[in-house]
Order: structure tokens, then sequence, then C-alpha cells
């Protein structure tokens, strides 16, 4: 067994010497595997770029969440399952600051400040940090799991303030002088996001937006005849959300090799010496937790942004443990493995099922499923596995969930530090590895105690 | 030396004690409009006791199903998030055992199984209640505990006890990933839909009078009081009487010393989940009798307020488990007085919060499993 672990361990450190090829060849699989889904969908180039754009979004907003956790979880360890509170926050922030006034925004039924949509993000994700801070600073001092049951029950609190009449809608006065009428959070019906369309506002705000209408003119000649411009945007919406990753691939990168996080991960491996080593372990957990609640809200804003509307029922707690998974298989402390490991989820277990289930209902005859459970057990009376089948495929996104579960259980038994975590680290900031050239890496020399590795 | 002393009575002040003078200003100010609306007739003395009435069995559930959780927790020191989804496994599987002996005579058995998966059969035309259907109601409840029990040993033996000797924290993820297959199994099975579950309009109720108004309190309010004290009590004994309670305590102190002093371990975490997971399979059977409806969600919508339950009575305690059961239920049903509805279940989350704070081992504290 140890044998064997080590054996795997060693193969994959080996691979993952090499992080960037790795990133490229799982990415280039996902995309080669989804390409020939729609292949055999017999998709047209228009269905082919909506799937493809489909799955660059999940692989992006998946991808930029898990980044985010890993600043808590990976280099902090701070047990945050909060994150959907975070999400949940931005992305109403910003509506409620970026939405038209009732008057001027045609079916709302609340309205919002109409300022800016830049403005609305930016409140969002300053709005969300605040939050972390009021979680933070009186929940950091507890147990990791202690500090876990707060963050969830946070998360929910949110979710019922989200949800509740108090809150549904509330008159401005006109005595203050705002262009806002009526606003508030919307209850149970959730808000219709009628601002500017987020691609718009920010290729308008670089001057982009005629040459942009100009390449859709182009397009629509050459490529996708009718309407392209729903694909072409979701195209590059995802576009613009791997930036977004790659922007917190840098920052959290060049974050965790600072000064600061080099503590940070100290405080991960063990609190108290960080402490004794005269380190404010409080201030850094702060500011860690403060950083990683804004860039959650950003992530949340770039999800639901461009949704349409938005409502309490989708900042349940699966989304925090969806992007928990995301983060586990990738390996919690590696920035390279949160986004590789956001890309897998989204790619295998959050999108991947369903495509199954379109595969094989397009490359077999199948009949409707049946509606419950008991008609699908009452085929096996006569033999006839075919009706539990088709109800298993018909469920598909519940077994989802189930497929999920099991996968976290096994990665926590077999790999629990994930596909690229858990790697030594260099606390030297000059480079302490051999010179190139050293042929020692083939037959590794025990003079050392075997210690070099 | 004297820096160090200003700054250090500098951050007490700021980090103890304004929130606790919140918190005390927030508490008088709800006894004083509390008092002030009872003399007023803002709030009528019959509705309060309704409330209290309706808190009190409510943390009556809570507080049975947060003895397994407060036992597992201590002993095998990580929370447990899969505890919600084992009530409901085992409500589920005390209602098909009800649906199954109260209606054999007239329905296939398949939908009475399924609980009437999609509408096939209801609870109400079956006349599932404890005195329309009192055998079938005894024998899903015992069904219910069984089968709780036989889930809680097999996901202990396939999930938790190979990494038990890992940190509670690689537990506890484990347990999330647990509960998700858990949770959606029952969904892949019985259906995502919310069904009613018992003859609400033939259950005896009486109208009890109050001063200005009258509490209501129906036969299954009485029978889950009954059920759920004679289970805290035989928990009670049989942590007092036998050798259980000892080990339990033992274990959860220092488990490498416990296991050298000759207690058998494993066997205790066996017993463990053995008690733990019958009184919560029977917990979830009596919350979905009393409240007559069945969903999927119930145990997870359930768990955080047997988590708030459990730390606040202190985490090991089963006394607290009971203690902080009450006191969440009365805060989640009580608190309507002074907020919206909508925000009953917060103001329980803000007192296992506040509590935590200031307390955080709990009100009840200490180890005192027996």
């Amino acid at each position: 067994m140890s044998d064997a672990d080590a054996d795997a361990g060693g193969w994959f450190d080996a691979l993952f010497d090499r992080d960037l090829p790795l990133v490229l060849a799982v990415l280039a699989v996902i995309y080669v595997a989804y390409v020939l889904a729609g292949v055999a969908f017999g998709y047209e180039l228009r269905g082919q770029l909506n799937s493809i754009a489909n799955l660059t979004f999940y692989v992006g907003v998946f991808g930029m969440l898990a980044l985010a956790l890993n600043l808590h979880w990976g280099y902090t360890g701070l047990f945050n399952i909060g994150i959907v509170g975070f999400m949940g926050i931005g992305i109403y922030v910003t509506a409620l600051v970026s939405k038209p006034p009732v008057a001027e925004g045609g079916a709302a039924q609340v309205g919002g400040f109409g300022l800016p949509l830049s403005v609305g993000i930016l409140a969002g994700v300053l709005v969300a940090g605040l939050f972390g801070l009021l979680v933070a600073l009186p929940a950091l001092r507890l147990r990791a799991d202690y500090l876990a049951i707060v963050t969830v029950a946070f998360s929910e609190i949110i979710r019922f303030t989200m949800m509740s009449r108090t809150f549904q809608s509330v008159e401005v006065p006109a005595a203050l002088g705002l262009r806002a009428d009526t606003v508030g959070l919307g209850g149970g019906g959730g808000l219709i996001l009628n601002y500017t369309d987020p691609l718009e506002a920010l290729l308008r705000a670089f001057f982009l937006w005629d040459p942009y209408l100009a390449f859709l003119d182009v397009v629509q000649q050459t490529l996708i005849p009718n309407n392209p411009k729903p694909v072409v945007d979701g195209l590059l919406y995802g576009v613009m959300l791997l930036i977004g990753v790659f922007a917190f691939y840098v920052l959290l990168t060049r974050l965790g090799r600072s000064p600061f996080g080099r503590v940070l991960k100290a405080i991960r491996e063990d609190e108290d010496v960080a402490n004794a080593l005269g380190k404010d372990t409080d201030r850094f957990k702060l500011t860690a937790f403060v950083l990683g609640a804004a860039l959650m809200g950003f992530g949340g804003i770039l999800w639901y942004s461009s949704r349409g509307s938005i409502t309490p029922p989708s900042f349940r707690p699966n989304i925090t443990f969806f992007i928990w998974i995301a983060l586990i298989i990738g390996g919690a402390g590696s920035n390279t493995g949160s986004f590789l490991g956001g890309a897998i989820f989204a790619g295998l277990l959050y999108e991947g099922p369903r495509y199954v289930k379109n595969l094989v209902e397009a490359a077999f005859e199948l009949g409707d499923a049946p509606r419950n459970f008991g008609e699908a057990m009452a085929g096996f009376a006569s033999l006839d596995p075919m009706p539990f089948v088709l109800y298993t495929l018909d469920s598909v996104s519940q077994l989802r969930l189930v497929i999920m579960g099991v996968v976290l259980v096994w990665l926590m038994h077999n790999r629990p530090e994930g596909l690229l975590g858990h790697r030594k680290e260099i606390a030297s900031s000059v480079d302490l590895s051999r010179p190139s050239g050293d042929e020692t890496t083939d037959t590794p020399a025990a003079t050392d105690g075997g210690e070099t590795r | 030396m004297s820096i160090a002393d200003t700054y250090g009575r500098y951050r007490q002040t700021l980090a103890g004690d304004p929130l606790a003078i919140g918190v005390a200003l927030v508490v008088l100010w709800m006894v004083l409009s509390l008092v002030s609306g009872l003399l007023t007739g803002g709030v009528q003395v019959s509705s309060l006791a309704s409330l209290v009435w309706d808190g009190l069995l409510r943390g009556l559930i809570i507080g049975l199903a947060g003895i397994g959780l407060s036992m597992t927790y201590s002993i095998l020191n990580f929370a447990n998030f899969a505890h919600g989804d084992y009530l409901t496994s085992g409500a589920f599987a005390g209602m098909a055992t009800s649906y199954l002996i109260a209606g054999i005579s007239e329905n296939s058995i398949g939908p009475l199984l399924l609980v009437g998966a999609g509408g096939s059969v209801f609870g109400g035309a079956l006349g599932i209640g404890v005195t329309t259907a009192p055998l079938a109601v005894l024998l899903g409840a015992l069904v219910a505990g069984g089968f709780a029990v036989v889930l809680a040993l097999a996901i202990d033996r396939i999930a938790y006890r190979p990494i038990r000797d890992e940190s509670g924290i690689a537990l506890l993820i484990t347990s999330i990933g647990v509960a998700f297959a858990l949770r959606y199994l029952i969904q892949f099975v019985f259906g995502a839909g919310v069904r009613g579950t018992t003859a609400a309009g033939s259950v005896p109720r009486v109208n009890v009078p109050m001063f200005d108004g009258t509490v209501r309190i129906t036969a299954h309010d009485i029978a889950l009081v009954v059920v759920a004290v004679g289970l805290m009590l035989g928990v009670h004994l049989l942590l007092q009487r036998t050798k259980l309670g000892k080990a339990m305590r033992a274990m959860s102190d220092n488990e490498d010393l416990a296991q050298i002093t000759g207690i058998p371990t494993e066997q205790v975490i066996r017993t463990t989940w053995i008690v733990g997971g019958g009184l919560t399979g029977v917990a979830g059977y009596m919350f979905v009798l009393w409240k007559g409806t069945l969903g999927f969600n119930d145990g997870w919508l359930l768990l955080l307020l047997v988590f708030a339950a459990v730390i606040l009575g202190g985490i090991g305690s089963i006394y607290g488990a009971i203690g902080g059961g009450i006191v969440i239920g009365l805060t989640a049903s009580v608190s309507v007085i002074w907020i919206p509805s909508e925000f009953g279940r917060a103001a329980a989350f803000l007192v296992m919060i506040v509590i935590l704070l200031f307390k955080p081992e709990g009100i009840f504290s200490g180890r005192t499993t027996a």
C-alpha cells in the first residue's frame, strides 16, 4: 500500500514538475472531448461554439473561485465554507448599485441607484470584503471546525436576508435627492439585472464597442448567418473570465511568494510558532480572509452578472461545496492546482454528466424515462433493466451530486493532497536547487541521508 | 512593559467588552420590548405560549438528533456534516414502513415503499397518525432508528474508518462528500417533491385556555414529548449504569491512553454510532410525524440548528445537546416576537455565534458525556 503510494507520488511529482504543459494538456483534453461530443450530437458551428463558451464559462468561474479559496484554505488554513455568501453579497450589491431606478428600468419591480456598472462591481467587491472583515473579526479566533460552522451559518443568514420580505423593497425618500426610487433585495422573486450588459460596458470603456459590432457583421456574413451576437458574446465573456483567472493567479502567486504569503503559510503549518516568531498572526489572518472574501465577491459578480436575473436559491451552500471539491481535486496550497481543479471539476463533474447523458441519448433511440423510481424498478420484475437505465439517465442532474460526493470521499481516502497540493516549498529567498546539468536526479545520492527530495 | 500593558488592555477592551456590552444591551431591549408588549397587549400571552410550546418541541427534536452528533463529535473529533442526512434517511425508512403497514390492504407495495413518490399515495388518505394507525407509527419509529443505525455503521466502515487517524478536518471534508452522496441518492430514489405524510385533519387536539386565547396541543406533540424524553432518559441511564459513558469520556480525552488502558476503542466507537444513529433516526421520524411533511432536504436544513445546539451545549455533553437543543428551538420560534419571521433560524445561528465568541466550550461546559 505505502510502496504503491510512494511510487504514485514520485510519478506524480516527476510529471508535475512541468505545471504549465500539464494545465494546457488537461484543458486540451477537456475541450477536445467537448468538441468531439459536439460532433457526435451533429452540432453546427453555432452549437459547437455555444458548447465551448459554456464550458469556458464554468472553467473560468470555478477556477477563479477555487483560487480565491486557496488563499483562505491552501495558504492560511482558514476553513471557510461560507463562500457562496460572499459571492451573493458581491452580485447583490452590484445589482443594487447599478440597476436603473424603477422609473427608467422597464419591467423590474425593484430598482437600484443607477450608477455605472464599474462602480457597482467595485462596490460589490468592497462590501464582500467588508463582510469578510465582519465575519473574520470575531471568528478567526475559533478552531477550524468552529470557523467552518460559523461561516456556513453566515452564508445561510445572507440567503435568508435575500429571501426576506423585510428587505424586499424600500422606498427611497425623494428628499435625499438620489436617482433611485425603490431599492431592495427583491425577496424570493430575486432581482432582474437590467443594467448595461457587462461585456458591452467593458468594451465601451475601452472604445472597442463599435469595432466589436463591425466584427460581428463580418462573422454574420462569413461564419454564422443568423444572429451571431449571443454566441460571440458568450465566447468573448469566456475569454474575459480566463483573463480574470490569470489575473487572480498572478495576484495570488505573487502574494504567496511575498513575505506576507510566507507568513500565511507559516500560520497554516503552525500558528503558535508564527506567533512566537513575532508575527501578529491575527492581523495576517484577517487580511488574508478579507482579501479572499473580496475575491470571492468578485467571482460571484462575474458568475452571475451576465445572467439576466438572480434569485436566492442560487446561493445555497451547494455552490460552496462545489468550489471545495474543485480545490481538493486540484490540491490545496497550489495555485496552478486550484485552477486545474476548477477546470477538471467544471468539465468532468459539473457539466460532464449532462454531456454523457446527451451522448447516450444521441447514440441510442431511447423511449421516455419512467417518472419515478418505482416505475424504474418495475422493469426488473420482467428482467428488463431499460426503465432503470432510462431513469438513471434522466436523473443525471441529481446523480451528478452523488458522484461528486463519492469523488470527494475517494479523494480524501486516496489523495487528500489533490493533484498538485502539498509540495515542498523552499523557504529561502535564493535558489537552493542544484544547478542544472547535475546528473544526480536519475540516481539520488544517499550520502546526505536521502533528504534532498 | 507599561506600553505592552497599555496595548494589552487596549486590545482587550476592543476585542471583548464592546461586544459583551452590545449583547447585554440587545438582551435588555428584548426584555423591555417583550414586557411592554405583554402589558399593552401588543403581544398576546397565548401567542407567546404557543411559540414557546412550538419552540420546546422543535428543541426536543434538535436535542435528540444532537446527542448523536455530540457523541461522535467528541469521540471521533470531527464535525459530521452527514448527520442531517442520517436523519432524513431514518425518516424515509420509517415513513416507508408506516405507509406499508397502514396501506398494504388497499395499495400496491411500490408506491408505499417510495413514500408516495410523485403523488401516487398520500399519507393523509392512509390515515397515518398516532391515534389512527398506532402500530404503523410505532413500527415506523423503530425501523427509522434501526435503519439509521445500520446506515451509520455502514458509512463509518466505508468512509470514516479507513481514515480514522487523519485530522478532524479531513474527516469533516469526507463527511461533506458522504452528505452529498446520501442526500442526492435519497432524491434519486424518493424524488424531489415534499410530500404530506400524516392525516393532519384527524389528529386529536385540545385547545388549552391561556388568559387571552388558547394554545393548541395535538396528539403528535404529546407523542413527540413522550418519545424524546423517554429516549433521553434511556441514554442517561445507559451512560450512568454502564461503563460506556466512562469509556467514551476517556476516549474523548485521549484515545491512545484509553486504548492502552484496555478500552476497546473500536467497539466504543461502534456503540457510539449505534446509540447516536438510532436516536437520530427516531428523531427524524418523530420530526416528520410532527410537522406532517417529508422532503429530501429536511435533515440538511435541520443540521445547522443541530450544530448550533451541540456547540451551545458543549461538545461531548449529552445534557448539553438536549439543553442546547431546547435553547436553539426556543430561539428559532420565539424570536419572531422581536424580528421578522424569516429570521427565526438566523437568530438561532446568531445565538450560536455569540456563544462561540464568549464561551466556546459551551454553556454546559466540560466533557460530561455521562
